[in-house]
C-alpha cells in the first residue's frame, strides 16, 4: 500500500516541475548554510567550513541527482527522454516518418479489418450453450451430401438414436404477415418443440415452446426475434399474449428471443413457430423439407454419432425401400455448417492481408536500416563519448516503439472505419445469411491481435538496425568512418529484405491473378438465358382461397394477363422456381421402357408456363416448347435439359421417350423437347440433369413471375405489386429482383474476394517495387565515386547501365523465383475458392505475374541506373 | 575522502528511515540538517551520515505518507524545510521499533556467552 502510494507519487513526478527543483535547491542551500555556521563556530575558516559542508553532502550535483532519482522513476524518465529525443529526430525527417507510419498503418489496417471478420465468423463462439457439442444433421443422397430430412424420418431418427441428448428439426419459411395495411412478407422458421432447449437458448421475454407444442392439435404460438420485436412492436412487454396472423392463421405471441441470438441456416428469421406437421409434405416420408440440429450426448464423439445415424438410415432404407432408397445420413459440426461457406474465403483474405503487413513491415525495416546507416557517424561519436551499448539500444528501441505505436494507432483508427465501410458494402441479403456478422466491431480479441502485431513490429524495427550497427563488421566500419565498407553491409542486408519483399509480392499477385482468372471464367459462364430486361417476383396466394390446383393455374393465368397489359411488358412467364436459386426442389423419375428396380434418379423439377423458355431467353436444342392450353386434359409432356439428355440418353434420341414419376401404375410423360442447360443453381455450380413440366399440368398457389420488359426492369416492380394486389389484396408478393442482380449476387463472394486480394496485391507490388528502387538508388548513391572512377577510366554509359541493372536484375530474378515457388504452394490453400478448371499452378497466371513484376522492377532500377550513367566523373571524384 | 574517521560506522541500509522517524518523534518538527545532527549526536558521534543520502530518504518517507514537510524558520531565523511525523508514520515507527527490539534481543542472546547456548 505504502509502496503503491510512493510509486504513484513518483509517477506523477515524471512531469517536470521547476518548483520542486527550486525547493530542493533552497533546502540544500539552507542545509549548507547551517552546516557552515556550525563549522565556523567549531573554529574552521570560512573556506574550510564550506568545503567540509559540501564534502559531507557528497557534492551538490550528486545530492541533487540522488534526490531527483527518488522524486521520479528513473527508468521511465530515461524512456521519456529517449522518446522525446526520438520524436524530435522523426520530426526532422518528415518524409521518412510519414512514409513509415503510412506503411505500418496500411498493413495493420488491412490485417486488423480482415481479422475482425475472421473473429466474428470463426473465433467468436456461437450464441448457444456449449456450441461445440452441437451438430447439424442431414440426410445424404447421391445428389447432395447434406440434404433435408423428412418429418417421418426425423421422428424415427429421434426415437432410434443413442447419441443425441437433444435432437430437433427446423425449416426456414416465408410468411405472409397480415398488418392493418395489408399482407406483407415476413421471414420465419418452423421448429420442433425442443429446438431452443437443444441449442440452450432461453427467450428474454415470455417463454419457449412447451413439449408437445409442435403437434397439429396444439394451438398456434410464435416467438419473435429481438429485432422484429423492437421494430414492429416497439419493444413493448405487453406483446406477450397478443395474436398475429401468419399465412392467415392466428398465432399467439409467447416470447421474444435474445438480442444476440441468431441461427444462420434460417437467415434473419423474424417469426419462430412450431412445426404443425399436418401438410401433405410433412406426412409423406419421401418429402424432405427439414433440417436437423442435435446436441451430442456427453462423451459421444461426432464419429460415433455419425455411425449411429448412418446405421439408422440404413435400417429405414430396408424398412421403407420405396421412400428411403439411397437416403443416407451425414453430420457436420454446427459451427462448420454455419461458417463453412465463408471460412476459406476469410482465411485466404487474412493470409493476403498478413502478407501485405509483412511487406509493409519489411519495407519500414529497410527504411530504418538506411537511416541507421546515415547515422553511423553520429553513433560512432556517441560510442566514443562513452554512450553505453544499452543506452544506444534503448534509443533504437524508442524509435521502433514510437513508429510502431503511431503507425499502429493510425492503423487501428483506419481499421475501425474500414470495418464499418466493409459492413455497409456487404449487401443485406448476404448479411441476412450471415447473422454472425452482426455487432462486428474491434472487440478485445481483435485489439489483442492488433497489439501483438504492433509489438512484433516494434521489436523488428528496434532490433534490426541495432543488431546491424553492432555487428562486428560494422564496428570496423565505424572506426574507419569510411563510406565504402559500411555501404556494402547495408547493401547485403537490404537486398535480402528486397528479395523477401519481391517474393511476398509475387505470392499476393499470383493469388490475385488466380482469383481474377477464376472470376473472369465465372463471369463468362453460360447461364443458358438472357438475363437483361428480366424482372422476377415471387407470388404467394393464400392456400385457403385457392385450394384446388385448377384455381392456382387460373390465378397464374389471370396475373400473367394483367401484367402483360402493363406498359413496356413484352412477355410474362410463370415458374415454380427461378434460375440461379439452387438445384434443389427435386423429384424422382424413371424412364419407361427400361428395366427399373426401384432406383431413385433424382433431379430438379421445374413447373413452367408455355412461354417460360422464350421469355427468359433459353435456347431450344430440339423438339418443341410447351403449348398454351397444354393442361391436364391433354397428354402429359416434359422438356429435359441437355445434361439430362447426355446423362440418360447418351446414344438415343430422347424426343418421344416416356418418363414417369415413381407411381404404380406409372403415368407416362412424353419428352417433347430438349433445352440448352439453364443454370438452376449458383453461377459457379455444375450443370445437372433437370426436368421441366407444364405449370398447367402441375399448379400451385406459390410461383414466380419472370417478366421481360422493354424498359429497365427495376421500374416495373411497383406496378407489378399493384396489379397483383388489385386482383386479391391477400396475395403476397416478395423477392423482387432483376435477373441481372440475381446473377451478380450469385458471384458476389468470389467477386469481392478477388477485388480485395487484387487490392492487396496492387499495394504489395507498389511497396516491393518502392523497396527495390530504394535499394538500387541507395547503392548508386554509395557507388558514385566508383562509377566516376570507372567512367574516368573509359567505361561508357552502357557499361554503367549494365553494372546497375545487373545488380537489380539479380535481386528481381531471385525474388521472382522464390515467389513463384512459394505461390504454387500457397495456391493450393485456395484451390477450393477457384472456379472449376482454374488450377493453382496456372502457368499463364504465373508467367503473367512474373512479367508484370519484372517490368516494374526494371523500371524501378532504370531510374537510378540512368542517374548513375549521367554521373560526371569529375564531380563524382571531387565529391569525396 | 568520505570516511572522516575509521572509528565511525556508516549508517546501515534501511535503518536510516527508522532513525529519522524516531528523531522526529522525539523532537517534533525539525529540518533536514537538524535531523542529521541529532542522529549523529544520539549515536554518540559514532555514526557518520552521508548527508546527501538523507534527503532522498526523507523524500521516500514523504512519498510513503509517513512524514510531511512545510517551510518554516529555523532558530537562527533561516528559511528551512521542516519535517513532521504523520499518524501513519507514528504507526510505522512503533512497528519498526518493535521489530528491531525483537531482532536485537534475539541476536544478543546468540552473541552473549551462556551455558544453555547452542
Amino acid at each position: 500500500m505504502k509502496r503503491l502510494r510512493a510509486w504513484i507519487v513518483r509517477l506523477a513526478g515524471l512531469v517536470p516541475s521547476a518548483r520542486r527543483e527550486r525547493d530542493h535547491i533552497d533546502e540544500l542551500n539552507a542545509h549548507l548554510q547551517m552546516h557552515m555556521e556550525d563549522n565556523v563556530r567549531a573554529g574552521m575558516s570560512l573556506g574550510e567550513a564550506r568545503r567540509d559542508a559540501l564534502t559531507r553532502l557528497g557534492g551538490m550535483e550528486s545530492a541533487r541527482q540522488a534526490y531527483r532519482d527518488r522524486a521520479t522513476l528513473p527508468v521511465f524518465e530515461n524512456l521519456l527522454k529517449d522518446l522525446r529525443f526520438t520524436a524530435r529526430q522523426l520530426r526532422r525527417g518528415p518524409a521518412f516518418t510519414a512514409t513509415a507510419i503510412l506503411m505500418i498503418a496500411l498493413g495493420l489496417c488491412a490485417s486488423v479489418s480482415i481479422f475482425a471478420f475472421v473473429d466474428a465468423a470463426l473465433l467468436k463462439p456461437l450464441p448457444y450453450r456449449d456450441p461445440n457439442r452441437l451438430v447439424a444433421v442431414y440426410e445424404a443422397v447421391p445428389m447432395f451430401e447434406h440434404s433435408n430430412l423428412s418429418y417421418p424420418d426425423y421422428l424415427d431418427w429421434k426415437k432410434m438414436n443413442e447419441v443425441f441428448s437433444g435432437f430437433d428439426a427446423y425449416g426456414g419459411r416465408g410468411y405472409s404477415l397480415s398488418t392493418p395495411s395489408g399482407v406483407t412478407p415476413a421471414t420465419g422458421a418452423r421448429v420442433t418443440d425442443g429446438f431452443l432447449k437443444t441449442l440452450g437458448v432461453s427467450p428474454v421475454l415470455g417463454r419457449g415452446f412447451y413439449p408437445g407444442e409442435d403437434l397439429p392439435s396444439a394451438p398456434h404460438t410464435v416467438l419473435l426475434s429481438f429485432a422484429e420485436w423492437q421494430q414492429r412492436y416497439g419493444g413493448r412487454a405487453d406483446v406477450i399474449g397478443k395474436t398475429v396472423r401468419l399465412n392467415e392463421i392466428p398465432h399467439v405471441i409467447i416470447g421474444v428471443l435474445p438480442e444476440d441470438f441468431h441461427f444462420a441456416p434460417v437467415g434473419a428469421a423474424q417469426y419462430w413457430t412450431t412445426i404443425h406437421a399436418a401438410s401433405e409434405c410433412d406426412l409423406r416420408r419421401s418429402c424432405h423439407s427439414l433440417y436437423g440440429v442435435a446436441r451430442l450426448r456427453d462423451g459421444v464423439s461426432i464419429e460415433t454419432a455419425r455411425a449411429n445415424v448412418v446405421s439408422i438410415a440404413r435400417q429405414l432404407e430396408r424398412q421403407y425401400p420405396a421412400d428411403n432408397r439411397d437416403q443416407g445420413a451425414s453430420l457436420l459440426p454446427l459451427a462448420e455448417a454455419i461458417h463453412g461457406e465463408v471460412r476459406e474465403i476469410l482465411l485466404v483474405l487474412l493470409g493476403g492481408a498478413v502478407l501485405l503487413l509483412a511487406i509493409a513491415a519489411v519495407n519500414v525495416t529497410g527504411l530504418l536500416l538506411v537511416r541507421s546507416e546515415s547515422r553511423k557517424r553520429e553513433i560512432s561519436v556517441r560510442i566514443a563519448m562513452g554512450a553505453s551499448r544499452a543506452r544506444l539500444l534503448r534509443q533504437f528501441a524508442a524509435e521502433g516503439v514510437l513508429l510502431a505505436a503511431i503507425g499502429g494507432a493510425a492503423g487501428l483508427g483506419l481499421a475501425h472505419w474500414t470495418v464499418q465501410i466493409l459492413l455497409k458494402l456487404i449487401p443485406s441479403w448476404l448479411l441476412d445469411r450471415m447473422p454472425f456478422l452482426m455487432g462486428l466491431a474491434l472487440n478485445s480479441r481483435v485489439l489483442l491481435f492488433a497489439g501483438t502485431v504492433v509489438l512484433l513490429a516494434a521489436a523488428l524495427f528496434s532490433f534490426t538496425p541495432a543488431v546491424h550497427l553492432f555487428s562486428a563488421e560494422t564496428r570496423e566500419g565505424l572506426a574507419e568512418g569510411s563510406r565504402g565498407s559500411a555501404g556494402n553491409t547495408w547493401r547485403r542486408l537490404g537486398s535480402k529484405l528486397v528479395v523477401v519483399e519481391l517474393a511476398t509480392a509475387i505470392v499476393l499477385l499470383v493469388g490475385a491473378g488466380l482469383l481474377g482468372k477464376s472470376l473472369y471464367r465465372l463471369l463468362q459462364v453460360d447461364t443458358g438465358l438472357r438475363p437483361d430486361h428480366l424482372a422476377t417476383l415471387l407470388v404467394a396466394a393464400p392456400e385457403a382461397s385457392y385450394p384446388k390446383n385448377e384455381q392456382g393455374i387460373a390465378l397464374a393465368r389471370e396475373i400473367s394477363e394483367k401484367v402483360r397489359a402493363l406498359p413496356g411488358v413484352e412477355s410474362v412467364a410463370v415458374t415454380s422456381d427461378l434460375p440461379i436459386h439452387g438445384w434443389g426442389d427435386t423429384t424422382w423419375v424413371r424412364i419407361l421402357g427400361r428395366p427399373w428396380h426401384g432406383e431413385h434418379d433424382e433431379m430438379p423439377e421445374r413447373d413452367v408456363s408455355a412461354n417460360y423458355f422464350s421469355t427468359i431467353g433459353a435456347k431450344l436444342i430440339r423438339g418443341r416448347y410447351f403449348r398454351e392450353g397444354e393442361d391436364l386434359t391433354k397428354p402429359r409432356v416434359a422438356i429435359i435439359n441437355e445434361a439430362y439428355a447426355k446423362h440418360y440418353f447418351p446414344s438415343e434420341d430422347p424426343i418421344g421417350k416416356q418418363l414417369s414419376f415413381l407411381t404404380t401404375p406409372p403415368v407416362p410423360i412424353e419428352i417433347v423437347g430438349i433445352v440448352a442447360d439453364i443454370k438452376e443453381g449458383q453461377v459457379g455450380s455444375r450443370n445437372q440433369p433437370a426436368l421441366y413440366l407444364p405449370f398447367d399440368q402441375a399448379g400451385g398457389t406459390s410461383f414466380n413471375l419472370a417478366v421481360r420488359t422493354a424498359q429497365a426492369p427495376e421500374f416495373l416492380f411497383p406496378s407489378l405489386a399493384a396489379v397483383i394486389r388489385r386482383i386479391n389484396p391477400e396475395i403476397l408478393t416478395a423477392h423482387e429482383a432483376t435477373m441481372d442482380s440475381l446473377i451478380s449476387d450469385s458471384t458476389y463472394l468470389p467477386r469481392s474476394s478477388a477485388w480485395l486480394v487484387g487490392g492487396f496485391a496492387a499495394i504489395a507490388l507498389l511497396l516491393s517495387i518502392a523497396g527495390l528502387y530504394g535499394v538500387v538508388a541507395y547503392s548508386v548513391s554509395r557507388r558514385t565515386r566508383e562509377i566516376g572512377v570507372r567512367m574516368a577510366l573509359g567505361a561508357n554509359p552502357g557499361a554503367v547501365y549494365r553494372l546497375i541493372l545487373r545488380e537489380a536484375g539479380w535481386l528481381t530474378a531471385l525474388g521472382i523465383a522464390a515467389g513463384l515457388l512459394l505461390s504454387v504452394g500457397a495456391g493450393r490453400f485456395m484451390q477450393g475458392m477457384l472456379y472449376v478448371g482454374t488450377r493453382s499452378w496456372d502457368a499463364p497466371t504465373l508467367a503473367g505475374v512474373a512479367i508484370v513484376l519484372g517490368a516494374c522492377a526494371l523500371l524501378a532500377s532504370f531510374l537510378p541506373a540512368r542517374r548513375a550513367a549521367l554521373v560526371n566523373p569529375v564531380d563524382a571524384l571531387r565529391a569525396e | 575522502m568520505r570516511e572522516q574517521s575509521n572509528e565511525k560506522t556508516d549508517v546501515w541500509q534501511g535503518t536510516l528511515a527508522l532513525m529519522v522517524l524516531k528523531t522526529l518523534e522525539a523532537m517534533g518538527p525539525v529540518h533536514g540538517y537538524g535531523i542529521a545532527r541529532r542522529i549523529e549526536q544520539t549515536s554518540g558521534n559514532l555514526l557518520s551520515l552521508n548527508y546527501g543520502t538523507l534527503y532522498p530518504a526523507l523524500l521516500k518517507l514523504e512519498q510513503e505518507g509517513s512524514i510531511t514537510s512545510e517551510w518554516g524558520f529555523s532558530e537562527n531565523n533561516r528559511k528551512a524545510r521542516f519535517y513532521k511525523l504523520t499518524r501513519s508514520g507514528r504507526k510505522q515507527l512503533e512497528k519498526a521499533s518493535r521489530d528491531w527490539r525483537q531482532a536485537t534481543a534475539i541476536l544478543s542472546r546468540f552473541l552473549s556467552p551462556s551455558e544453555d547456548g547452542v
